[in-house]
């Protein structure tokens, strides 16, 4: 049997080959006309079994066939199939979706639209609005991020007596849940009991209430998200810093240059790769900004902290404008699989280098 | 800025600073420094973990001690919050009840038991297949799959929210477990792939060459290798899922219902927030995601960045 795979040209006799376990054309006669006779006979409960029985055989003879011959194939088909049901379908299906006029809390039938929905969203100045107020978020929160993890992890660059334990301490917060985050702070910017107004109060005598202004919630929201963050690029900063080689420290050491210029001319050359796949990254993340915005202000005050994500997540399921969601959604879509398309070019590039 | 460096006589590595006795010198770079920058990171990683710090003694407050202000550092520690997480009374006379938090912590780690397990089976065939038996577009399919990974959330879960209503699996474990084994299933083969990558192919040919089938190669030769790389990703992945939010809000039911739901709820709960209990509960989930952290401090960067940079 083996042989006749390997070997397509030898001439067995027909007679032998027809009735192999690899032969899924027979399977596939099989299970459409036997379906198809069971559908016709039997019950449907029945008939659903027959065809359910016939079908994994069909399965199960292509694998047969496709074993040796197209095995990378097969070791991925379970994990692409199993991302097509649940992943990429859905994902086709809202976007064909976007093309109709849908809304999922009523019965009608959907209504093809065309460009509408995609027509109103980039008119809307709601949306642009949304997007501004992202951009923002997401510019500061990742400037924050990078500074903070850039000081961190020259701060753990070198060797000392029980770093590995308090590295941990500084890995922990991106570990956590985002709702656990939210949670934390949500309590630390309290007005009566939150530390942020306790320790306001010393200078103030007044409870201080972080949330209520405009760039309060802001700042709030990009202290916790920045607070989060800020590990894991110093994570991805220490990896390129332990990679330095030495002597270039020794070499400037002997030549007199100060700290800064050693910093400016060795570390950051080599660690240039590193900070761009960490902007990148972090980049992506906090434009998906969304749980600790939803727990900690759920977009107020007014929708000033209103990210995009939260504006998608409002439209969906609280204004039930489902198709004009889909539509914005792809959008995003779009936006990041741009970004990640630059990231994983970058740290390819990276990884060649390496 | 520093009276040490604006000396221009002295710049260079005679400069002496206070910077450079906290072992500053040369910035960055391997080398050793000593007990002086312990004190200095010491300091400062207390004050980054000082939150997560704060909510682990708040939970050990008596219910007046929350209440203090200002805020206790020195209390009497008891255990009625975490008691109170299971079983309360909600009101003063009232009878004490079942909170369904241990329904919702048994859920949570169901679920992401379940799911992970699926993924790391099918992960690991594919990341096998992808690093050893590469596809024509290979490069392709492996960018479609960590695209789905990183796109937001909910522009993934609006489809699929469609799909669970019609389907009937909005509120099953089925449904949910589908989902976060499909959710961690980009993030494993990734991982996979990269640990896969590493290894050598010589042991693999030698064995091929003594007539070993490619099923026994990849059981008895590769597998074994990776097993590190293996746990690494099934804990990556249990905390992930551990920790999810927004599909667990909008696809899980009473019944099926995690803790990161319940928590939020708790939060925008009507009888103002209890906030001692509410960081028992929190104290609970965090608890197995710090030791965690700690066990997988190497894997940690091939974690966090999907397996995209390994070092």
């Amino acid at each position: 049997m083996a042989s006749a795979v390997d070997s397509p040209g030898a001439a067995a006799p027909p007679a032998r080959r027809v009735l192999r376990w690899g032969n899924w054309r027979l399977a596939l006669l099989l299970f459409v006309g036997g379906s198809a006779a069971a559908i016709a006979t039997l019950p449907p409960s029945a008939s659903f079994w027959v065809a359910g029985a016939l079908g994994a055989a069909f399965a199960g003879s292509a694998v047969v066939n496709a074993w040796g011959r197209y095995r990378g194939g097969l070791l991925v088909a379970p994990a692409l199939a199993l991302l097509f049901v649940m992943n990429i379908f859905p994902l086709l299906w809202s976007f064909g979706l976007s093309f109709f006029s849908y809304r999922a809390n009523r019965m009608a039938v959907p209504v093809f639209v065309g460009l509408s929905n995609y027509e109103r969203i980039v008119t809307d100045p709601v949306v642009w609005d949304r997007l501004q107020t992202t951009a923002l978020m997401v510019v500061l929160t990742v400037s924050l991020q990078m500074v903070a993890g850039f000081l961190m992890a020259l701060l753990f660059a070198k060797q000392f007596p029980l770093r590995r334990y308090l590295l941990i301490l500084v890995l922990t917060p991106m570990m956590l849940s985002f709702v656990a985050v939210g949670a934390f702070f949500r309590y630390y910017y309290e007005p009566s009991l939150g530390l942020l107004s306790q320790f306001v109060r010393l200078f103030t005598g007044e409870p201080y209430v972080l949330m209520k202004s405009v760039w309060g919630a802001r700042a709030g929201i990009i202290f916790a998200d920045a607070w989060m963050w800020a590990p894991f690029v110093m994570l991805l900063i220490l990896a390129g810093l332990v990679s330095v080689p030495k002597y270039l420290y020794e070499a400037a050491a002997i030549d007199r240059a100060p700290a800064w210029r050693q910093l400016w001319s060795i570390t950051l050359p080599y660690i240039r790769g590193l900070l761009l796949l960490a902007v990148l990254f972090r980049t992506i993340e906090a434009f998906k900004l969304f749980d600790v915005v939803f727990l900690l202000t759920e977009g107020g005050p007014g929708t000033s902290t209103e990210t995009i994500a939260v504006y998608v997540y409002r439209l969906a399921f609280q204004y039930v404008k489902t198709s004009e969601s889909t539509a914005l959604s792809y959008i995003l879509l779009f936006t990041v699989i741009v970004l990640t398309n630059l990231y994983l070019y970058f740290a390819n590039r990276r990884g060649q280098e390496a | 800025m520093l009276p040490a460096t604006t000396d221009p006589q002295s710049d260079g590595a005679a400069a002496e600073s206070w910077l450079d006795r906290l072992g500053f010198r040369a910035a960055s770079g391997v080398g050793d420094a000593g007990w002086g920058r312990t004190a200095f990171a010491g300091a400062l990683s207390l004050v980054y973990f000082f939150p997560v710090l704060w909510i682990i003694l708040t939970a050990f407050k008596s219910y007046d001690d929350v209440l203090a202000v200002p805020a206790k550092f020195l209390f009497t520690p008891t255990l009625d919050n975490f008691r109170q997480v299971f079983n309360r009374a909600y009101s003063l006379q009232g009878q004490v009840q079942d909170t369904g938090f241990a329904l919702y912590f048994f859920n949570s780690i169901l679920s992401a038991v379940v799911s992970v397990a699926i993924a790391l089976v099918v992960g690991t065939l594919a990341a096998f297949g992808f690093s050893r038996y590469p596809l024509k577009g290979n490069d392709t399919y492996l960018f479609i799959i960590l695209t789905t990974r990183m796109l937001p959330a909910i522009v993934v879960i609006i489809p699929i929210f469609l799909m669970f209503r019609v389907s009937g699996l909005a509120g099953t474990y089925a449904g949910i477990i589908a989902l976060y084994a499909t959710f961690n299933l980009p993030f494993t083969i990734w991982m996979m792939k990269s640990f896969f990558d590493e290894l050598s192919p010589d042991v693999e040919d030698a064995a091929r060459m003594d007539g070993s089938s490619d099923t026994r190669v990849f059981f008895r030769i590769c597998l074994p290798q990776v097993l590190a790389g293996l746990a690494a990703t099934a804990v990556f992945g249990l905390i992930l899922t551990w920790n999810e939010f927004l599909f667990a809000l909008l696809l899980t039911g009473v019944e099926t219902r995690t803790v990161p739901v319940a928590m939020a709820q708790t939060i925008g709960g009507d009888i103002g927030v209890r906030w001692g209990l509410l960081a028992a509960i929190e104290t609970l989930f965090l608890v197995p995601v710090i030791v965690v952290t700690f066990a997988l401090q190497n894997q940690l960067l091939r974690g966090v960045t999907f397996g995209t940079i390994r070092r």
